[in-house]
């Protein structure tokens, strides 16, 4: 403004720089931050111990007063994917001569123990994933075109309908175990695959409907009613114009439904034993004998979280989009 | 271009009409206003032209062919929104150029007419942008222009000033005026604004519970209303209406009383019932204030207008009638006014059946 007399100086009242603001804004800023980072601490305080645990070896693991700083270890990464034997006084002085051995080989040697082959983790763990996914996939595919057609279609009967799927879910799980269990023995279902395919779907169906069909309410019609007077069918308009538009929608609901596939306990725990094992009731068994395997239950943990949380950072630029949309205002 | 007909089109929602059984012959170039208030079944018509609505009952005749049953995309019309229904994940251009790619039409064509019709709404420098980052007035010209592009046989208009700010509604009020007088299309467009109404079609529809209440030019809807809705709903304010009683040659209502000529005595004497009660109905530029008016009352307030001044008058209590005088004197409350009705601008309803009684040559 009166950049070419001589500066004068203002007292900054309002300003976009930071060194201008002034006291008062600043302290609340940094008390706003602060409580900010003590309430991430405390949320993530959990997760970095269990992290640490799953890197210390047993007797740090254990140590009492709990160790912060400590010599970071594998072992834990390696007991879960191996079986091993312990070894005799004679045999372990003579592994320790031995210089062919591998790094998690040598691992346990100072346990005095040695592998003695794969543990069923791995394959558990891709069980997991295939079913997880699998069951993600068709419920969110399902519930997609189901919620479209609740929300557009006058379908008689709707209302019943819509409240008959949300019955699907309300008979707790303790509940339906164990009928189910039978019907799958006669069915040949029992530790497949399939089953847990099947069972995972039918219970995300009914809750990712009624999550999609808000998501899909939510978008006006005029842009489909646009699209088929523009001369496209109305499979078209769904493809090209509320698929779309239903993508923050998908995202939720592709993580809420994965989330709980992948966490799902009970029933896993009842209807497989070893060919469709997941990791969720697995990772108890690790507990060991003598004395609590806490690293090994740890990296159990730390591994079995990673998918949750790479599904839900791959969705998060859908996720966040939300509602600030459309280009249709509500007037 | 096209002409449309619906014969006895009617819409029923669960029990109840959304649409009674409807007449309506919409011409070649025509541009149609359907008018009414909120919940008339305006919309829904404009859907079932559309094909976006199936109807219940009846058939809709595109030239001469029976459409009733034909999928929205078969029948040749460009649809604009109330709210623009604009894609947000899509570029203006994309958004323009998206009916022709329904057609299959080639990339050089689809960019051919796409440049022609921006040029023609002035939207060219907008091409690149999202609709989101678009004011009111220019997403609907995009709208606008996405319908333009197909080239169709008729518009449809579903109230598309409703959601623009009052300075663009004005501006937009004219584009598409003058869009229709250049294109002749036949559009048929909805709103629920009369100024709009007005301003800008052929004829007006008026609909109100479900039923067309009169189909006429603007100028007959607002002299000769078909019935005492049409008469209240149109002009702001509306009609004025007031009880009367007809008895050889002359009407009193309260605060005085009026001869007719000669072309309504015989109407009134044949229209009404044998006490003669009647609606007298007025507009407020239909009077004179002069000493010696047939009609006195007290004035109630006064608006000044800037040309002119609205009084409204209290004939008896709870009885008011607004009237347009000059802006010259100063009018104070509480005094008492007196005026004539012009009597070529006064129409007459009869009070049970609400519908307009007709002279036998209109002056």
């Amino acid at each position: 403004m009166a950049a070419n007399s001589a500066p004068v100086r203002t007292p900054v009242t309002i300003s976009t720089r930071v060194d201008q603001v002034g006291l008062r804004p600043r302290v609340a800023g940094a008390v706003r931050a602060v409580i900010a980072i003590i309430i991430a601490v405390i949320m993530l305080i959990p997760v970095a111990w269990m992290t640490m645990t799953a890197f210390k070896a047993l007797p740090d693991a254990v140590s009492v007063p709990p160790k912060v700083f400590f010599t970071p270890t594998l072992e834990g990464f390696v007991n879960l994917f191996t079986q091993r034997r312990q070894l005799s006084a004679q045999e372990w002085e003579a592994a320790k001569q031995r210089t062919d051995l591998n790094w998690a080989e040598l691992i346990v040697l100072q346990r005095q123990q040695t592998i003695i082959g794969q543990s069923q983790f791995a394959g558990q763990l891709v069980n997991s994933v295939v079913i997880a996914s699998t069951s993600t996939v068709l419920s969110v595919g399902f519930a997609v075109l189901s919620a479209y057609a609740f929300s557009r279609f006058n379908i008689p009967g709707k209302d019943d309908l819509l409240f008959f799927i949300l019955s699907q879910r309300m008979l707790p799980a303790v509940v339906v175990t164990v009928p189910i269990f039978l019907m799958y023995r006669q069915l040949g279902l029992y530790d497949t695959h399939l089953g847990m395919i099947l069972l995972y779907t039918s219970f995300n169906l009914s809750f990712a409907v009624w999550l999609l069909k808000g998501f899909i309410d939510e978008i006006p019609r005029e842009y489909e009613d646009a699209a088929l007077v523009d001369g496209y069918t109305r499979l078209q308009a769904f493809r090209k114009i509320a698929l779309p538009q239903a993508t923050t929608g998908i995202a939720a609901t592709t993580v809420f439904s994965f989330i709980f596939s992948w966490n799902e306990y009970a029933f896993a725990l009842l209807l497989t034993s070893d060919r469709a094992r997941t990791a969720p009731p697995s990772i108890p068994l690790i507990l060991g004998t003598g004395g609590i395997e806490w690293s090994t239950i740890a990296a159990g943990s730390l591994i079995f979280l990673i998918p949750v949380v790479v599904v839900t950072f791959a969705l998060r630029r859908h996720l966040l989009r939300g509602v600030t949309f459309g280009a249709i205002r509500k007037g | 271009m096209a002409n449309i007909e619906l014969r006895q089109v009617s819409k029923k929602f669960g029990e109840s009409y959304a649409v009674k059984p409807l007449d309506l012959h919409i011409k070649d170039g025509e541009f149609v206003v359907l008018l009414g208030p909120s919940g008339c079944g305006k919309t829904t018509t404009l859907r079932m032209i559309s094909g976006l609505e199936a109807v219940t009952e009846g058939q809709i005749i595109f030239n001469g062919q029976d459409v009733t049953w034909r999928h929205p995309s078969e029948r040749n019309i460009a649809f604009v929104f109330q709210f623009f229904a604009l894609y947000s994940h899509l570029t203006a251009r994309e958004n323009v150029a998206f009916p022709l790619q329904a057609e299959g039409i080639g990339r050089e064509e689809v960019k051919r007419r796409v440049a022609q019709v921006s040029e023609m709404l002035k939207i060219q420098h907008l091409l690149d942008k999202r609709p989101g980052s678009l004011s009111g007035g220019d997403q609907q010209r995009v709208a606008l222009a996405r319908a333009l592009v197909r080239q169709p046989a008729a518009f449809l208009m579903d109230e598309p000033l409703g959601a623009l700010d009052a300075e663009f509604r004005e501006t937009m009020r004219a584009e598409i005026k003058r869009l229709h007088i250049d294109q002749k299309a036949t559009t048929v467009y909805v709103t629920h604004d009369q100024i709009e109404a007005m301003a800008m079609s052929d004829r007006i529809v008026v609909m109100s519970r479900a039923e067309v209440q009169q189909a006429a030019t603007p100028t007959d809807i607002y002299h000769n209303p078909a019935n005492i809705f049409v008469a209240s709903f149109i002009g702001s304010p509306g009609m004025n209406l007031i009880p009367g009683r007809y008895a050889d040659g002359s009407v009193h209502v309260d605060g005085g009383s009026f001869t007719v000529n000669d072309g309504w005595r015989a109407a009134l004497a044949k229209g009404l019932d044998a006490d003669g009660s009647v609606i007298v109905g007025f507009r407020p530029e239909a009077v004179e204030v002069l000493a010696e008016g047939a009609v006195r009352g007290e004035i109630y307030a006064a608006d000044m207008h800037g040309s002119y001044s609205m009084l409204h008058i209290e004939l008896k209590r709870d009885q008011i009638v607004h009237i347009r005088a000059d802006r010259g004197p100063h009018y104070r409350i509480g005094e008492t006014l007196a005026f004539s009705i012009r009597p070529h601008m006064v129409r007459f309803f009869h009070p049970k059946t609400e519908k307009a009684l007709n002279p036998e040559n209109m002056a």
